[in-house]
């Protein structure tokens, strides 16, 4: 069993209470998932020529400043380091595929949770509860995230193991499920140069996105791939710089609800994490049908 | 039982109060026990067991929508939700009346022994499954493997059926007006005689649902092929 939230802000005042909402929805999912929590929050663009990476450090003592410091040596600028209990914002002055592969060779010790120009991801071990007060989810103001909690079943409780697992610049994936025929997949993506950091099926599941999504193939049609090339029980969400996408496997053991006012659109595990918005008791909801994708752009400007 | 019992309505906010306290309630009418007949709940926000275990002829509306397991191993008593309910809505339900007004998730009436349940929206994968002989009529559709395994009782379904109705089904009746996406292993369609569109026509009726025809619909059940194991029909299961 795990938890998942979304929440796609339509108005104002939801883009500016969405850490808020999302905190509320997640506490909701606190018994689905009390191994882990974590969040992907859409805000805050970086500049034109910039991106934004969210890293996680296992040390306490981790010096962000410093990290900093060499990171404007290496790009140019002096980015600031925002620091929410194990993980750090930078906004970088060069791309995202060139400053991800900055940390990964010259700081190896640090995980990428994400890159890309609007993403952050946080993720940690503990009650979903206690995530929301330790990264002060009531800050964040944005378009739109997702968040997830964690009853593993199939690798290790860590910070790693824990969701959204990044599929790409501006992507990521969380899920709630297992999937059976992981361990060969990862094996053929491992062949076609997507990497993996732990032995978690779901990795597996945003490794197999982003590699379809890097061959060319539509958000749409990368989800509607999972229905042939995954085996196994899944209700995915997965997050857009745009928007997000919901997919069900056909059998639908896992429990998925969607629901819409002219403010949000918002998705959950269970309408009691729904229930926390604002005029959830007027809005239309649905339960989507097992196999076909559900997907909410904004519209580009 | 006094005249002012048997009209007043007992209002419980479940926004103040612990679902436990509401439940702890209701178990409390077992039996001859006196207290309040008609009960209305408030704010259920989606909590899971709201109105459950009920053993007494009383009447429970609930305004809003429903977690899992609402009106799980009802007897006698008449829950009426005002709204959708969540997954195993009347899971194992012995007898009474259970009525959602919205829509109910996967494994609508699971395992029910008795009584009538009655979804006026959709239901969702595998409603009815394993069904004993509760009565279930859904004025929408319903979702895959609905009646799966089903045993006794009927199935009456206004709307369309998914894939594989009725996938090894015993001597429960499955009744569909609109289209169904597939059979499930042994499950046929059978000829609709007078003696089940009397039937058909009662269940509405007790629905409360007067704008469906029984002419309508197709009668569905099973080719009895798989009750025992045979090695000729391995391939079918």
């Amino acid at each position: 069993m795990c938890g998942i939230v979304g929440l796609f802000a339509k108005s104002p005042d939801i883009e500016e209470s969405l850490g808020t909402r999302l905190g509320a929805m997640l506490e909701q999912m606190n018994d689905r998932g009390p191994d882990s929590a974590g969040v992907a929050v859409y805000r805050d663009p970086a500049p034109s020529g910039s991106s934004k990476l969210t890293l996680f450090s296992a040390d306490a003592l981790q010096d962000w400043d410093a990290l900093a410091a060499e990171l404007g040596q290496a790009f140019g600028g002096s980015p600031a380091p925002e620091v929410r209990a194990s993980h750090a914002v930078l906004v970088v002055e060069a791309d995202a595929p060139e400053a991800e592969a900055w940390v990964r060779s010259v700081h190896p010790e640090l995980r990428v949770m994400s890159a890309g120009r609007t993403i952050e991801i946080y993720k940690e071990v503990g009650l979903p509860a206690a995530f929301v007060r330790a990264f002060a989810l009531g800050d964040f103001q944005g378009t739109h995230a997702l968040g997830h909690t964690r009853m593993a079943t199939e690798s290790r409780v860590t910070t790693e193991g824990s969701h959204p697992f990044s599929t790409g610049h501006d992507l990521c994936l969380v899920h709630n499920g297992s999937l059976s025929n992981h361990n060969r997949l990862r094996e053929n993506l491992r062949r076609e140069g997507i990497e993996f950091q732990t032995e978690n099926d779901t990795e597996v599941a945003a490794g197999y996105l982003a590699w379809r999504l890097r061959e060319g193939a539509s958000l749409e049609e990368a989800l509607e791939g999972c229905l042939t090339d995954l085996d196994g029980f899944y209700t995915f969400l997965v997050g857009t710089e745009d928007g997000f996408a919901v997919l069900r496997d056909p059998i639908a053991c896992k429990p998925a609800v969607l629901a819409e006012t002219d403010d949000w659109v918002a998705m959950a595990s269970e309408w009691r994490a729904i229930a926390q918005l604002p005029g959830a008791a007027e809005a239309r909801s649905w339960e989507p049908v097992p196999g076909v994708v559900y997907a909410w752009e904004r519209a580009k400007v | 039982m006094e005249a002012a019992e048997a009209t007043a309505v007992e209002v419980v906010d479940l926004a103040e109060t612990p679902l436990r306290e509401l439940n702890q309630r209701l178990h409390d009418l077992a039996g001859d026990a006196g207290g309040p007949r008609h009960w209305r709940v408030l704010n259920p926000n989606g909590a899971h067991a709201v109105a459950c275990g009920l053993d007494a002829e009383i009447e429970v509306e609930i305004d809003g929508h429903v977690g899992y397991y609402c009106a799980g191993m009802n007897k006698l008593a008449t829950v009426r939700v005002h709204g959708n309910a969540s997954t195993g809505l009347a899971e194992n339900m012995m007898s009474g009346t259970v009525v959602i007004e919205g829509n109910a998730s996967q494994s609508a009436g699971a395992t029910g022994h008795g009584g009538l349940l009655v979804v006026h929206g959709d239901a969702a994968a595998r409603c009815g499954i394993s069904m004993k002989g509760i009565d279930i009529v859904v004025r929408g559709s319903v979702g895959h493997l609905s009646g799966f395994m089903a045993q006794t009782g009927r199935l009456v379904v206004c709307g369309d059926a998914g894939e594989a109705l009725g996938d090894s089904i015993y001597e429960a009746r499955v009744y569909v007006r609109g289209s169904v996406a597939g059979l499930g292993a042994d499950c046929v369609e059978k000829e609709m005689r007078d003696e089940h569109r009397t039937e058909l026509a009662e269940l509405l009726a007790r629905a409360g649902i007067d704008d469906a025809d029984p002419g309508e619909f197709r009668r569905y059940g099973s080719a009895r092929q798989l009750y025992t194991f045979k090695v000729d029909n391995a391939s079918a299961y």
